[in-house]
C-alpha cells in the first residue's frame, strides 16, 4: 500500500515513567483516524499491536501509549466546528484543549463545565478520562456535559449520545480511549459573566477541621478543593489551605476589574516560566517539598471572603509552570489519586499518617469532594472524598508502600483514578472497578477483535498482544485477550462481521432542557443547589 | 508491561536453571510478576524451578527447550515462546558454563565449545530476542556477563573473554536499541558464592545470588544501564583495569 501512516518515536505520560515506542500518527484530517484504524485492524493477524488515541499527554502513566503500536496524536483535530452562542452549546473536534475552549468562549460568556487542574487537556483526553474538577459535588463530571460525539471505531463511525446507545456512550466515558478514537463531541457549556472568581480562602490547622469545613459547608459552594500539607504531624496533621468560590458576576467586582464589558471577560492565560531542563532526580525531596509546604500554608491568608481571583489562578495556578513535571528529575513521579465513600473519610487521614511516617514528601495533595457520579462502568467519581498525590519515584519501598494504600482503599470501597494510574495491579483494579465486565462487553461488541490497545490496557489485562489471529486456531484464541475470571461475551451478532457498530445519526442535540444547567444566566452563576443531574 | 515503578509482569529467562537467574526469579513473582518462562537444557533442576515459581505465585510458569548452542533454531524458538506467551516485559540471558582452565587450554573443541555457548550462542538468541522486542516496543533485556569479562585473567581467561564478548555485544545492543522503548542492562558480578564456584575459594568482595538479584531489582527500577555486585566493584575494577600488566599478570589466583 501507501507509506505508512506513523513515525516510530518513544513516548511517555506526564510522570515521565516507563517509556515505549510507537508509531505515531498525526491525524491531520479525520479521515486519517478511520485509516489508521483500518491498517491497525488489517495489520492484526500480521502481529499488529493495535491503535490507541492520544491527546495532550496529561494522563500520568501509560494510557495514552501502545508499545509497538500505533498512537493517533489527536490533537491535530483542533477545528471548532459550531458555536451556539445563545445557548452556549459548542460542537468541537476531539483535540481541541480546553484551554483554547476558554480563550474562544468566556469572552462570549461561556465557560467548560468541568475542568481539571491544568486546561492543557484535550476534550477526547477529558471524555476518555470522564475527568473532575472542584465542582464535581456540583455538577457532576465531564461527561455528564457531553451532549453527543462523534467516535470512531473498528467497526465504523458512531455518533452516539446517553440516548442513542447509552451502553456505548458510558463505556467511551472514562474508557480511557479503548472503545474507540473520538473525533468530535458537543458540550453543554456553562454561562458566566466575567473571567474572575470570587473565592474565600481560609486555614485550617488539621484534617479534622478541614474536612469539617467541606463537609458542612461545600454545598454552598460551586467549587471546592483544600490543598493539604502532608508532612507536618501530629496536632498539625493535615494543616491545610481551603478555597472555594463562584464565578464572579459583574457586579461581584471592583469596577477596576470591570472595565469594557468584554475585559472582564477576556481570558488569557500565561506561561511565566517554563523549567528549562531536568534537574537530577531528588530535587523535590522532603526537605524542599517541607519549605514549600511551609511557605504555601503561611502565604494563605487566615481567612478571607470573597476575594476576586482570576480564572487561570483559580483552576490552574500549576499552568503558569511550562513542563514542571521535569522537576521530578529524570526517574519521573506519579500521581496517587483515590476517591473512598464519605462513611470512610478516616481513610484520608489513614493514607496521610501513612505518609507522614515514612516521611516521604508529596510536593501536591490534593482533597476534594466528590457527588454522585455518572453511568460510566470505568468512570472514576463516586460521592466521596478524593485525595491527590504527586509522589516521586525512587523512594525505595514506594512499591510496598502504594500497594498498602491500595488495600485501605480497596477495603473502604474506593478505587483509584486510571488518568493518574502507573502501577495498580490488574487484581486490584478489578476489585475496585466491578463492573468492568459490563464494560468488557461492551468494547467486545464495537472491538470484537482487540485493535484498541495501549499499554494502561495490557498492563491491567485489558487488551492482550498474543499472536490469537482469529482463525480457526481455537487453543490460541483461548488464550488470548482475557484476564482469568472474565465472561467472554460473545460479540453480538456471531463472529464474523466486525461492524456491530450501529451507526445512528442523531440531529436533536441542541435542545438545552436536557442538559445539566440552565441557561438563564441571572444569578446562576452563584447558585449553590445542585442542578438537575443526567443519568446519575 | 513494566510500571512505573519499574515491576515487569511477565520474565522470559535464557538459561531457566541458572541459579542467579532462581534468584531473581523469586523476588520478582512475589512483585507482581504473573508469567515466567524457563527455557534450558531439560532437567529435573529446570522443571524444578518452574515449579518453584507457580509455588511462588505465579500463573503462568513453563519451561521450554532451548540450548544456547542449538543457533539455526533460536530466530524459530524466540517467535514460538513470543507468539506462545505473549510480550516479555524482561528478558535474562543467564546461561553461561565456568568451564576448567586446565582442560580448556589444551582442548580447542572444549574452548570453542564454552565459548559458544557463553557467546556466540548467547549472542544469537539475543539478536532474536532483541528483534521481537524492538517490535513490541519495550522491554528489558538483562545480561548476566562478570567482572571477569573486565580484565581477561590467565587462570579462566577462556571464560573471561567469553564474557568480554558477551559484555561488548550487550553495550553495543543497548546503544543500537536506544529510541525503540527496548534497554539493554549489563550485571557484572564478582564471585558469587553458589553453585557454579562450588568447591572454589572465594575471592575478595564476593557476594550472593540474593544479592545479586536484589541489585538487579534495583536496577531495573532505576533504569540502570550497567550493575555492579557488590556495587564497590566498579571502583575496584576501575583501578584493576589500569594495572600495568606486569602486576596484574602475577596477581594471585
Ligand atoms: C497538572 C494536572 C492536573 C490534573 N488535574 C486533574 C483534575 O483535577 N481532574 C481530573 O479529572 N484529571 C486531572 N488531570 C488528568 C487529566 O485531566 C486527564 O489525564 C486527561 O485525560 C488528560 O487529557 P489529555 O488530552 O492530555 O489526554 P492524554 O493524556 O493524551 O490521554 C488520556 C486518555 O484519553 C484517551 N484519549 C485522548 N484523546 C482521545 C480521543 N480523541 N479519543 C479517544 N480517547 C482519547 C487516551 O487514549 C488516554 O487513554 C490532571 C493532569 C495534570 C497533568
Ligand atoms: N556464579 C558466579 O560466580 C557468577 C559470577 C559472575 C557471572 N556469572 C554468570 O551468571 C550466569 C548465571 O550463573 P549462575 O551462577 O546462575 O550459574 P548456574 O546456576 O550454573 O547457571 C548457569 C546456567 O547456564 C545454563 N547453561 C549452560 N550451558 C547451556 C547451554 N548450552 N544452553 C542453555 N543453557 C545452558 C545452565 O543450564 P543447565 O542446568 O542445563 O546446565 C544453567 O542454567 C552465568 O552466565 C554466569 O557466567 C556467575
Amino acid at each position: 500500500m501507501s507509506a505508512p501512516l506513523g513515525r516510530r518515536g518513544l513516548l511517555t505520560g506526564w510522570g515521565r515513567t516507563a517509556p515505549t515506542a510507537a508509531d505515531v500518527v498525526h491525524a491531520v484530517d479525520p479521515d486519517i483516524v478511520g485509516r489508521a484504524i483500518e491498517e491497525a485492524a488489517a495489520s492484526q493477524s500480521a502481529g499488529g499491536r493495535g491503535i490507541i488515541a492520544r491527546g495532550l499527554g496529561r494522563s500520568y502513566g501509560d494510557a495514552a501509549q501502545n508499545a509497538g503500536g500505533t498512537v493517533v496524536d489527536a490533537t491535530w483535530l483542533d477545528a471548532i466546528h459550531k458555536v451556539d452562542v445563545a445557548s452556549g452549546v459548542v460542537t468541537v473536534a476531539a483535540g481541541v484543549s480546553l484551554q483554547t475552549l476558554m480563550e474562544r468562549l468566556v469572552p462570549l460568556g461561556w465557560f467548560v463545565p468541568v475542568t481539571p487542574g491544568t486546561r492543557l487537556v484535550t476534550v477526547g483526553g477529558a471524555i476518555a478520562a470522564d475527568i473532575h474538577g472542584k465542582n464535581h459535588h456540583i455538577d457532576g463530571s465531564f461527561c455528564s456535559h457531553v451532549l453527543e460525539m462523534t467516535l470512531v471505531t473498528p467497526g465504523g463511525t458512531v455518533t452516539l449520545s446517553p440516548a442513542s446507545d447509552p451502553d456505548l456512550f458510558w463505556a467511551t466515558a472514562g474508557g480511557m480511549g479503548l472503545t474507540g478514537v473520538i473525533t468530535a463531541a458537543t458540550i453543554q457549556m456553562i454561562p458566566v459573566e466575567t473571567s474572575y472568581m470570587l473565592v474565600d480562602t481560609e486555614r485550617a490547622p488539621d484534617l479534622d477541621s478541614v474536612m469539617d469545613k467541606m463537609l458542612t459547608g461545600d454545598d454552598a459552594y460551586r467549587y471546592s478543593v483544600a490543598w493539604i500539607d502532608c508532612q507536618s504531624t501530629g496536632r498539625r496533621l493535615g494543616r491545610s489551605v481551603l478555597t472555594r468560590g463562584d464565578h464572579a458576576r459583574t457586579e461581584d467586582l471592583p469596577e477596576r476589574l470591570r472595565g469594557p464589558p468584554d475585559r472582564g471577560r477576556a481570558f488569557v492565560p500565561r506561561t511565566l516560566v517554563r523549567v528549562p531542563f531536568t534537574p537530577p532526580s531528588g530535587l523535590l525531596n522532603p526537605l524542599t517539598v517541607g519549605a514549600f509546604n511551609e511557605f504555601w500554608f503561611r502565604k494563605a491568608p487566615a481567612h478571607q471572603v470573597a476575594k476576586p481571583h482570576h480564572m487561570a489562578g483559580f483552576f490552574h495556578p500549576l499552568d503558569g509552570v511550562g513542563e514542571w513535571n521535569r522537576l521530578y528529575g529524570s526517574k519521573g513521579f506519579l500521581q496517587y489519586q483515590f476517591v473512598v465513600p464519605d462513611e470512610h473519610g478516616e481513610t484520608v487521614r489513614k493514607v496521610i499518617e501513612r505518609l507522614t511516617t515514612v516521611k516521604l514528601a508529596s510536593f501536591l495533595a490534593v482533597l476534594k469532594r466528590f457527588g454522585p457520579g455518572d453511568p460510566g462502568p470505568l468512570s472514576f467519581p463516586m460521592p466521596g472524598w478524593t485525595l491527590a498525590l504527586d509522589l516521586p519515584i525512587g523512594y525505595h519501598a514506594l512499591d510496598e508502600l502504594l500497594d498498602a494504600l491500595d488495600e485501605q482503599v480497596v477495603s473502604a470501597g474506593g478505587r483509584v483514578y486510571l488518568a493518574k494510574d502507573s502501577r495498580v495491579a490488574p487484581a486490584t483494579f478489578r476489585t475496585m472497578y466491578p463492573r468492568v465486565d459490563e464494560w468488557i462487553a461492551v468494547r467486545n461488541r464495537v472491538d470484537p477483535h482487540g485493535v484498541l490497545r495501549s499499554d494502561l490496557g495490557r498492563r491491567l489485562g485489558l487488551c492482550s498482544d498474543r499472536s490469537a489471529p482469529s482463525t480457526s486456531d481455537g487453543r490460541s484464541r483461548r488464550r488470548t485477550s482475557r484476564p482469568a475470571g472474565t465472561k467472554r461475551v460473545a460479540p453480538k451478532r456471531g463472529g464474523g462481521a466486525p461492524s456491530p457498530a450501529k451507526t445512528t445519526s442523531t440531529t436533536r442535540r441542541t435542545d438545552t432542557t436536557s442538559t445539566t444547567r440552565t441557561t438563564d444566566t441571572a444569578g446562576t452563576a452563584r447558585t449553590a443547589t445542585p442542578p438537575e443531574r443526567t443519568g446519575t | 508491561m513494566i510500571d512505573a515503578i519499574g515491576r515487569p509482569q511477565s520474565v522470559l529467562v535464557l538459561g531457566g536453571s541458572s541459579e542467579l537467574a532462581q534468584a531473581i526469579v523469586a523476588k520478582l513473582v512475589p512483585a507482581r510478576c504473573r508469567t515466567v518462562v524457563l527455557a534450558g537444557r531439560e532437567s529435573e533442576r529446570l522443571s524444578e524451578a518452574a515449579e518453584r515459581a507457580r509455588a511462588a505465585g505465579a500463573d503462568v510458569a513453563e519451561t521450554v527447550a532451548f540450548d544456547t548452542t542449538d543457533i539455526e533454531h533460536h530466530l524459530a524458538f524466540v517467535d514460538q515462546v513470543f507468539d506462545r506467551f505473549g510480550d516479555f516485559d524482561l528478558v535474562i540471558a543467564a546461561a553461561g558454563v565456568l568451564g576448567t582452565q586446565g582442560v580448556l587450554e589444551r582442548d580447542p573443541v572444549a574452548t570453542a565449545s564454552l565459548l559458544t555457548t557463553n557467546f556466540t550462542g548467547l549472542a544469537a538468541a539475543m539478536v532474536a530476542v532483541a528483534g521481537r522486542l524492538r517490535h513490541q516496543g519495550h522491554g528489558r533485556l538483562i545480561v548476566l556477563s562478570s567482572v571477569a569479562g573486565l580484565r581477561a585473567r590467565k587462570v579462566n581467561f577462556v571464560y573471561g573473554s567469553s564474557k568480554a564478548g558477551l559484555d561488548a555485544f550487550a553495550q553495543g545492543l543497548g546503544d543500537s536499541l536506544v529510541g525503540t522503548g527496548v534497554s539493554v542492562m549489563i550485571v557484572r558480578p564478582g564471585f558469587v558464592v553458589g553453585r557454579m564456584t562450588e568447591g572454589m575459594t572465594p575471592a575478595p568482595f564476593s557476594t550472593t545470588p540474593d544479592a545479586v538479584a536484589d541489585a538487579v531489582v534495583k536496577g531495573i527500577e532505576s533504569g540502570a544501564g550497567v550493575v555492579y555486585v557488590p556495587s564497590v566493584l566498579r571502583w575496584v575494577f576501575a583501578v584493576m583495569r589500569q594495572l600495568p600488566q606486569l602486576v596484574w599478570r602475577r596477581m594471585p589466583g
